[in-house]
């Protein structure tokens, strides 16, 4: 398991992204990816991915598949172009607004398309892990319309923190079990999910939401999640005339930031930027900067960069969103990353609490703190590129963030007479 | 002079000699240095007096096929320091201890390790060899090419929903014994035994002529007996570690299990 690639074989494995033959047969991204699982899940994850490269590739489910990205979601969501930002920055800045999905976020792509899927396999039940909420309530409302009982896993952490989002599964006909085990954030939630999935790997789902986990989730995800960057791409043809100059997404596990990025990885004009989160700052623990800081191994599934100690134990992070508070990353950005096509730098909790103010205050737009962070990774590049195309993939909408967001910056109330 | 058995021939060897003497092999699995880090080698010591061969838990912060108990047991002894080195150090220093000793860990505290070197140190204390339960078969070839190099076993876990094809490829592919797992689920549960169990068992054994081991969810005598049965040994590792944690004498109740 070497991740020395050379320059040629890089672009070689790039050549291969692009024409689709990655994952490859054993569902590697060049050293990356694979299946990691155990033993009990394997016969399962043999039947999904059989079903995914079927239905994907099934003119009949796509084409219904896009009519409830249209009719029930929203699709096609605009691109914005923000004039507020673009004149601060010195840039001309393109939003891509996931945060107007159903549901608020981008999550619902992915959710959508695979409780298709789970249909059409004869699920009893799907189960499904949450972060920030957003997939939850994305597999939630999926679940809700396509007719099938659905149970989310979520860490108590993140449950204190996005309180709205749990009220929302539950008015949306969700199970919402507490994780008190492990870190009680994301990563337990997966590891407490991927349990429930081994105690019925025939009759139950497991509606992964991240581009993570064991093949053929990273595909699975990254299809589904594509609509966005082919929708954007051409909106950037038919709005500004031309493609980006830079595409820049938030990297969490990296499901909104693969969907931007994949289908413009053949345009050599473009380039991409994945933003992790810094957390406090640089120190083991302190923060999510998986990529920036990690080294690749196997967690839930997948050989991919990881946060790990000396002897292997997955580190502790932290993030004020709790959407890129993960100590893993997608595999495909682990070879992106390695072949040298996405640059990834990381934006502190500051950073991005202050980009989200300044995209409330001159846009109009409350983002939510995941992708606050693409903002301020963008606002740096655009100091030291000064007059670019900067498309911003804004991954949802701020509103779950309410509670983190009155602690940090507590609202003055006004008092009447002092209004004027 | 006779051959100096591999080291994986030796935990096939001491599941037939149990069988041999009329008794169901016995595999206690304990978390290495939980409860209690400085009884960690005794505590091996005790339990291999009263097993065939002894499952050493190596833990790991994220453990996806463990239920509660050895998620508590592997979180409370990373955190009291224990790691795949303090393992090896300690099982090199207490020399032989009665049993064979088989690893149990999770694929990334042995890549964090380096495969080569893992196979050297562990052949060196005495580890006749490993259990890994994130690592399919597929995924493992080139752990399975350093293990070679020092005989040492690679067992593979089967489960009630392997497809026979696979069951055949799995069976065949084991060293050591072949690990059925007796539920679709994770560790700690306890197991009924309905005619499906052991028409899986007996499927599993037709396919091999290694031994046999039933694991999760064992925790009575009767169970133990029914199991035995159908299969060479049964493994107990989450009622066991419930003992210790307990403070009970973890021989009286490996012992128990056999009476």
């Amino acid at each position: 398991m070497e991740s020395d690639i050379d320059e040629q074989q890089g672009a070689d494995l790039l050549a291969r992204l692009i024409r689709n033959e990655l994952p490859d047969e054993h569902g590697r991204y060049g050293p990356f990816g694979g299946c990691y699982a155990p033993e009990t899940l394997v016969p399962a994850l043999t039947r999904l991915a059989e079903n995914v490269y079927r239905y994907l590739d099934d003119d009949d489910f796509m084409a219904h598949l896009d009519s409830q990205l249209r009719g029930w979601v929203g699709r096609p969501t605009p691109l914005t172009l923000a004039a507020g930002l673009g004149k601060r920055w010195g840039a001309e800045v393109y939003l891509k607004r996931e945060d107007l999905a159903h549901t608020g976020a981008h999550k619902i792509n992915n959710a959508l398309g695979q409780a298709l899927l789970a249909r059409e396999m004869g699920a009893k039940q799907v189960i499904a892990e949450t972060g920030a909420g957003q997939h939850g309530v994305a597999t939630a409302a999926a679940c809700a319309r396509v007719g099938i009982p659905c149970t989310v896993y979520m860490g108590a952490v993140d449950i204190q923190r996005q309180a709205p989002n749990v009220d929302r599964m539950y008015q949306l006909g969700a199970k919402v079990v507490a994780v008190e085990t492990g870190d009680r954030t994301l990563r337990a939630a997966i590891d407490e999910a991927f349990r429930n999935w081994v105690a019925d790997p025939e009759g139950s789902y497991y509606l992964l939401g991240s581009a993570v986990g064991p093949h053929p989730y990273p595909y699975l995800v990254q299809r589904l999640q594509s609509v966005i960057g082919t929708e954007a791409r051409e909106q950037m043809l038919n709005i500004a005339g031309e493609l980006p100059d830079l595409a820049v997404a938030c990297v969490g596990g990296g499901s909104n930031a693969i969907g931007l990025f994949h289908p413009m990885l053949a345009d050599d004009s473009v380039e991409f930027l994945g933003v992790e989160a810094g957390g406090h700052g640089p120190g083991l623990g302190d923060n999510s900067a998986t990529l920036a800081a990690g080294k690749p191994g196997v967690l839930h599934g997948s050989y991919s960069v990881l946060l790990y100690d000396g002897d292997g134990q997955i580190q502790d992070t932290h993030s004020i969103s709790a959407g890129l508070d993960y100590p893993g990353v997608g595999p495909e950005h682990s070879l992106l990353k390695t072949i040298g096509r996405v640059s990834y730098v990381t934006a502190t909790d500051e950073s991005a609490l202050s980009a989200l103010q300044e995209c409330c205050a001159v846009e109009g737009i409350l983002s939510a703190l995941e992708s606050a962070h693409a903002f301020a990774g963008a606002r740096e590049w655009a100091q030291q590129n000064p007059g670019k195309r900067i498309l911003i993939g804004l991954s949802g909408r701020g509103d779950k963030d309410m509670p983190t967001l009155s602690q940090h910056i507590p609202s003055p109330l006004v008092a009447t007479g002092d209004a004027a | 002079m006779t051959e100096t058995p591999s080291p994986r021939d030796r935990i096939s060897d001491a599941l037939r000699t149990a069988n041999a003497d009329g008794k169901v092999g016995l595999i206690p699995f304990i978390t290495a240095g939980y409860p209690d880090k400085d009884v960690f080698v005794d505590t091996l010591k005790a339990i291999a007096c009263e097993g065939d061969v002894v499952e050493v838990g190596v833990p790991f912060s994220d453990p996806m096929a463990d239920g509660v108990t050895i998620q508590r047991s592997s979180h409370a002894a990373i955190a009291a320091g224990v790691s795949l080195q303090w393992i090896l150090d300690e099982l090199k220093a207490a020399g032989d201890i009665g049993a064979p000793i088989v690893l149990m860990s999770y694929l990334n505290p042995l890549l964090a390790f380096g495969f080569d070197e893992l196979a050297e140190k562990s052949a060196a204390a005495g580890v006749c060899g490993f259990i890994v339960p994130d690592l399919p078969w597929e995924e493992s070839e080139s752990f399975r090419h350093s293990l070679d190099s020092k005989g040492l076993a690679l067992v593979q876990l089967v489960t009630p929903v392997t497809p026979d094809a696979r069951l055949e490829l799995l069976c065949k592919g084991s060293q050591g014994f072949v690990y059925a797992v007796t539920i679709t689920g994770i560790t700690g549960g306890d197991v009924a035994l309905p005619p499906e169990v052991t028409n899986y068992l007996d499927q599993v054994n037709s396919h091999t002529e290694l031994p046999v081991c039933a694991g999760f969810g064992v925790r009575h005598a009767e169970q133990v007996d029914n199991l035995g049965k159908h299969a060479s040994g049964v493994i107990v590792g989450s009622a066991l570690v419930e003992r210790l944690e307990a403070g009970d004498d973890p021989a009286a109740f490996l012992a128990s299990l056999r009476a």
